[in-house]
């Protein structure tokens, strides 16, 4: 297995360097110079000269790009032109919090995904069943700015239910230490302010749920299907076994390989893509974060920012494919 | 051996399979009991309805599209069939267990097989503790001839030889001390030689432990070596039945001299093999006269208009056969077929 996850480790290293290699260029490709963004319209050439210069963006194109890598091999992702701060001390905060909601709504998405699709294949045909794939339909299909959008003006403005934007009541701030709040308040025992943090996670998780929901209830379904129908599901019930565990334990565990694989990427996804979801709930988030680095023509946290997400998105399938093997005995790597 | 309680009775049993393509009587009408500890073949090409008729007494048909429109299944008192779900799961198991064709695939395959072995005897005793729970498992995996139980217990169904498998499957079935096992094709996907070994401990089992045992099979050879009774069944319905001895010598349904004719005999090497011309009819296309008359040689107008009923041609043995409607053979159409 060690020798399996190191394997998967070095196949790391040309993914990331072809990421680093295509994000470089993409961007430069982008019209804009970062010095008349930082500078504003009324700079000078011989300011702008000089800021480029200072940043190293005067190099010809593939200096720049070994420096970068340079720079990254000692682990340094680079500082922010805007800031001037460096990447890695800016970026673990909004990272933390697009980890947090997403996690949120990963958590959401499987509990209810998956037993949705479980009973819809248990009883097929039923009115449960269509009930629950209309909706999964639907729900694929939503657009998750107008689901973010009613949920404001439903819960948040006509029934005051919920906040509508934000990670915390400003009045009563967490004191962050890992920045993933709901553990911040924990840690502190400040379970006033927990209550108001999951508060604030409810909506934005519930959005960005939706879709991953959908699919996760729709693949369940047809793998379970699947399942329900082979031998070893005849054998359980001619044992005398309930429905409940019949289903449960000896087809779930059968079918939930290719539902993993879909939560794996949805989980990537998520982290990568909940951009819309971030803007229209004010979540401090990394989509976010290199949204406005975008618009700031901030090279280096573009860069390392996309970086550390492809890492992550790397990871997590990694992760998927290790529990693969400890659900099905027949999956061995070494 | 006639004089042994009747453990289970079917009676007029009926399922149909409700599809798009209309209802198809898979099991129509059939009669048959088991006695106490006795082995009962039935026999019969795919699609005959075999299967079908054992899923529906340990109440697995596949619904929908299947369901037993009639008939009763009586077992220590009770009609199966009227059963709720919650009842029949008591049954299951432990008082009437079934092992199947594939070896292969009717194990889990994510479990193993201490995990699957102790759940069957967990279901049915709940006031077991695991640890009695894995000793009657190994004590049971010793039982069927499988090796290091210790060890197996711990393994998982890939890791086991097809034969193995059966033998869990067969530890599996038994290990509630079930009065009837139903064993639906146990052999067809073994080699020869493991089948023999399979078919041996069967009848070892069913003489140890008294289990009277269901073999449902296509193969006469297996009838021939393990079974005291044979039920012949052809397009749904009960064609024959009768001592397992009798039926091989002397037997009285065209269907079934086809099938003994089939069995490829070494003496003979150089003759062409016997087969029963043309194919089984699909469940549900013949619904007029014997569904055997369209490949019968020796049918006439009366069997593609009537279906015969069954026939008493000695004190244990029926055909379903108009050629032996005692009152219309006559001396010539007997001498037909006994020729």
């Amino acid at each position: 297995m060690l020798h399996y996850i190191g394997k998967r480790l070095l196949q790391l290293i040309p993914v990331l360097l072809g990421m680093t290699f295509i994000v470089f260029l993409i961007i430069r490709a982008i019209p804009g110079d970062p010095a008349q963004v930082i500078l504003g319209q009324q700079a000078t050439k011989e300011a702008k000269a000089a800021l480029r210069a200072s940043l190293g963006l005067d190099n010809p194109w593939y200096i720049q790009y070994v420096n970068y890598l340079g720079d990254l091999l000692t682990g340094d992702l680079g500082e922010s032109m805007r800031t001037k701060a460096t990447v890695s001390s800016e970026l673990w905060p909004y990272l933390a919090a697009t980890f947090e909601l997403a996690l949120f709504a990963m958590i959401l998405a499987v509990i209810i995904g998956v037993n949705a699709g479980i009973v819809s294949a248990w009883f097929q045909n039923s009115w449960f069943d269509y009930f629950a794939m209309i909706l999964a339909l639907i729900g694929v299909s939503m657009p998750i700015f107008w689901l973010g959008l009613m949920g404001q003006w439903v819960f948040g403005i006509q029934m005051d239910l919920l906040p509508t934007s934000g990670r915390e009541d400003a009045r009563n701030p967490v004191d962050p230490i890992t920045y993933m709040y709901v553990v911040d308040t924990i840690i502190h025992g400040r379970f006033d302010q927990l209550w108001d943090v999951l508060k604030h996670l409810i909506l934005p998780a519930i959005a960005l749920a939706t879709i991953p929901m959908a699919i996760i209830a729709r693949m369940t379904r047809s793998s379970m299907l699947e399942v329900m129908r082979s031998d070893y599901v005849r054998t359980a019930r001619a044992k005398g076994q309930n429905m409940f565990w019949v289903v449960y334990k000896h087809a779930l565990k059968n079918a939930i390989i290719p539902v993993l694989t879909v939560i794996g990427l949805q989980m990537g996804l998520l982290l990568g893509g909940a951009i819309l979801t971030e803007t229209i709930f004010s979540w401090p988030g990394i989509g976010r974060y290199i949204y406005d680095a975008i618009g700031y023509r901030d090279y280096p946290v573009i860069q390392s920012g996309i970086l550390v997400i492809a890492f992550v998105f790397v990871m997590i399938n990694l992760i998927v494919d290790i529990l693969y093997s400890f659900i099905d005995p027949r999956i061995k790597y070494d | 051996m006639s004089d042994r309680k009747e453990l289970l009775r079917v009676r007029g049993l009926q399922t149909t399979f409700f599809t798009d393509d209309g209802e198809i009587p898979a099991v129509d009408n059939i009669n048959f009991s088991v006695r106490e500890g006795e082995i009962l073949g039935i026999v019969g090409e795919s699609g005959c309805g075999k299967s079908v008729s054992a899923l529906s007494i340990m109440g697995l048909v596949p619904s929908p599209p299947g369901k037993i429109t009639g008939g009763q299944i009586e077992f220590d008192g009770k009609d199966l069939t009227k059963l709720s779900q919650k009842e029949m799961r008591k049954v299951r198991g432990k008082d009437i267990a079934m092992i199947f064709q594939e070896p292969m695939t009717s194990l889990n395959p994510l479990f193993t097989i201490g995990n699957q072995l102790m759940e069957a005897i967990l279901i049915h005793h709940k006031d077991w503790s695991k640890k009695q729970a894995r000793n009657r498992a190994i004590e049971m995996m010793k039982l069927v001839g499988l090796p290091r139980s210790e060890e197996l217990i711990k393994e998982y169904p890939h890791q086991l030889s097809g034969g193995m498998r059966q033998r869990v499957m067969i530890a599996m079935a038994l290990v509630c001390d079930p009065k009837v096992l139903i064993a639906d094709e146990p052999t067809t996907a073994l080699d020869v030689t493991i089948q023999a070994q399979i078919l041996q401990l069967m009848k070892d089992l069913n003489e140890r432990l008294n289990t009277a045992v269901i073999m449902i099979t296509h193969d006469l050879g297996v009838v021939a070596e393990t079974c005291e009774r044979v039920v012949v069944m052809y397009g749904g319905q009960v064609v024959e039945e009768g001592p397992v001895k009798l039926l091989f010598n002397d037997p009285q349904h065209p269907y079934t001299k086809g099938l003994i004719q089939s069995v490829p005999d070494m003496r003979f090497k150089k003759q062409r093999l016997y087969s029963i011309p043309g194919n089984v009819p699909k469940p549900g296309s013949v619904n007029t006269g014997c569904r055997f008359a369209a490949r019968c040689e020796f049918a006439f107008e009366q069997c593609r208009v009537e279906n015969p009923n069954l026939y008493q041609t000695s004190p244990e043995h029926k055909t379903r056969c108009f050629l032996h409607e005692r009152k219309e053979v006559s001396a010539v159409d007997r001498a037909v077929v006994e020729s």
